[in-house]
């Protein structure tokens, strides 16, 4: 599924007064493509694949899905947060199923395709589980499974591994490559990590510090699956950290980016009920 | 070997019950009062068992057990459907959400005028003190719970397309379910307090009627051993249902 968004810009109302987060994103991701959104901390990324998940609305500007604008939440594109947001009170089995539960899945179809899922991220062995018994890489695991389970055209991963070790992270890559390459989902993965862009993304999108606009677009040519300590995206890296620099510092420097990232977290969908 | 035994918790608790009632038999002997104002814990314990063989304590205790069962039910239900609407309807929260708060400062048994009024010395009477009891306390719990869900899980579950009731059912009432627990422990022992000062009000077969048929009798022992009933029961519900409940639950949501 093909994504443009056009001028796409985005300002909350904080009790600070007028919070801008996106000023005119334009940008277009083909279907099938990984793109990663890269930028500082705060700098409205989130927001933007909150806008594409339908989570929330544009002050201006529209993103379309294969040219229909994009309105509310739809099960075509699934978003997957820092946080497993898994639910505690659910198995493991249970939380990949939810998304088939939701979507009106026929009960013996629900338990094959949750059982394929599960088994393409190594964990057919902990269906019975509790969502506490695991580490954090697996729970993450288990939230690509039920994002997955639902057959979504477009996967909206939102720094997925920022809260993983390293050595996890690394695995976590190898994975998410691995899963990309059989499905085909069009990935839009946010992260401010300059080497984690460049191993995963076929493109990788700089941003500004806040508002978030388009600095830079850098294609990565290098051959798949790619290492996070390879010579090629340690070189790529520090070349499109160049670019970044003054971003980085700006935003270290804004008192409001955290607020700003606050706020996103909160974006729920104006009509939840 | 001394202080072995006094770093033992059960050890430590025996020993203080032991003296305890080892003082209470020796006043009783001392004759300072007169038997049937302060009864020996022998006599007690005699008393207790009779009321058991003779059936007038189960009586009691299914009596008083139905009503609170069948009034806390009814609160469970209607607490838990209310506090889900004010904890997600603003206007609700607004309007009824601060009735519930005023509300709430209200001592339950203060209900029981009202509903003498508006039912009579009867059964409905004694279960609208119920009712009225635990409902404030499992309604403001609920909206509690509803309004700490975190957003997080809506975002998910809204992503892989919860929606209406399917939201409330699978989503927002289990994320909440550790407060609800909570506040339902606590209108549980609302509940059985106003229960017990309804019935010593008037006559109704519960346990509470028992305590104050003791005293018109100048049983003493009636009373003390009905005393220890009551705190036997509350003690179980509290310790051996609701406690292993909430454990469960918090420790499975990983709160704790």
């Amino acid at each position: 599924m093909k994504l443009e968004i056009r001028g796409v810009t985005k300002t909350f109302q904080s009790k600070n007064g007028a919070l801008a987060a996106l000023d005119a994103i334009d940008l277009d991701v083909q279907a099938g493509e990984f793109v990663c959104l890269l930028g500082p901390s705060g700098c409205g990324k989130s927001t933007l694949l909150n806008v594409i998940a339908g989570l929330d609305a544009p002050t201006r500007g529209q993103a379309f899905v294969d040219g229909k604008p994009i309105q509310g939440t739809g099960t075509d594109r699934v978003m997957i947060f820092q946080s497993a947001a898994l639910f505690p009170w659910l198995s493991v089995f249970d939380n990949v199923k939810f998304g088939l539960n939701m979507t009106g899945v026929p009960k013996p179809e629900r338990q094959t395709v949750a059982r394929k899922y599960l088994h393409m991220v190594h964990l057919a062995d902990f269906e019975q589980a509790s969502v506490h018994e695991l580490s954090g890489g697996m729970q993450q695991r288990v939230a690509i499974a039920r994002a997955l389970a639902i057959n979504p055209d477009v996967l909206l991963m939102d720094e997925p591994f920022g809260a993983l070790d390293a050595q996890t992270r690394d695995l976590l890559h190898d994975e998410l490559q691995t899963i990309w390459t059989e499905t085909r989902k069009t990935i839009l993965f946010v992260t401010h990590n300059v080497r984690e862009a460049v191993v995963l993304g076929d493109r990788v999108v700089v941003l500004s510090a806040r508002p978030g606009r388009i600095k830079e677009i850098f294609s990565i040519n290098l051959p798949r699956p790619r290492q996070i300590e390879s010579y090629a995206v340690v070189d790529l890296a520090r070349e499109i950290m160049t670019v970044m620099k003054e971003d980085v510092l700006a935003s270290t420097r804004d008192a409001e980016a955290s607020l700003l990232q606050e706020i996103e977290a909160q974006r729920v969908g104006d009509d939840v009920l | 070997m001394a202080t072995r035994i006094f770093q033992n918790t059960v050890a430590r608790k025996t020993i203080f019950f032991a003296v305890l009632l080892a003082m209470w038999q020796s006043l009783a002997w001392s004759g300072l009062w007169a038997e049937y104002l302060f009864p020996s814990p022998l006599s007690v314990a005699r008393t207790l068992v009779r009321g058991f063989q003779n059936g007038t304590y189960i009586v009691g205790i299914t009596t008083s057990m139905g009503r609170l069962l069948i009034g806390f039910g009814i609160s469970g239900v209607i607490g838990i459907l209310s506090g889900l609407a004010i904890g997600r309807v603003k206007l609700l929260e607004e309007t009824v959400g601060s009735l519930v708060l005023g509300l709430q400062t209200l001592p339950s048994i203060c209900w029981l005028p009202l509903a003498l009024l508006w039912f009579g010395l009867s059964e409905t009477a004694m279960l609208f003190v119920v009712i009225m009891g635990a409902l404030l306390a499992i309604t403001t719990a609920t909206e509690a719970g509803v309004k700490n869900t975190p957003p997080l899980y809506l975002r998910a579950a809204r992503n892989l397309g919860a929606r209406g009731w399917k939201m409330y059912a699978l989503v927002i009432f289990p994320a909440a379910l550790p407060e609800i627990i909570t506040g339902m422990k606590l209108g549980w022992s609302f509940a059985w307090r106003s229960l017990m000062a309804a019935e010593l009000l008037y006559v109704s077969l519960g346990l509470g009627h028992l305590l104050m048929m003791g005293r018109e009798l100048n049983d003493m022992s009636q009373v003390i051993a009905v005393m220890l009933v009551i705190i036997a029961i509350g003690l179980v519900v509290d310790r051996l249902i609701f406690a292993p409940i909430e454990t469960r639950v918090r420790a499975r949501w990983g709160l704790i």
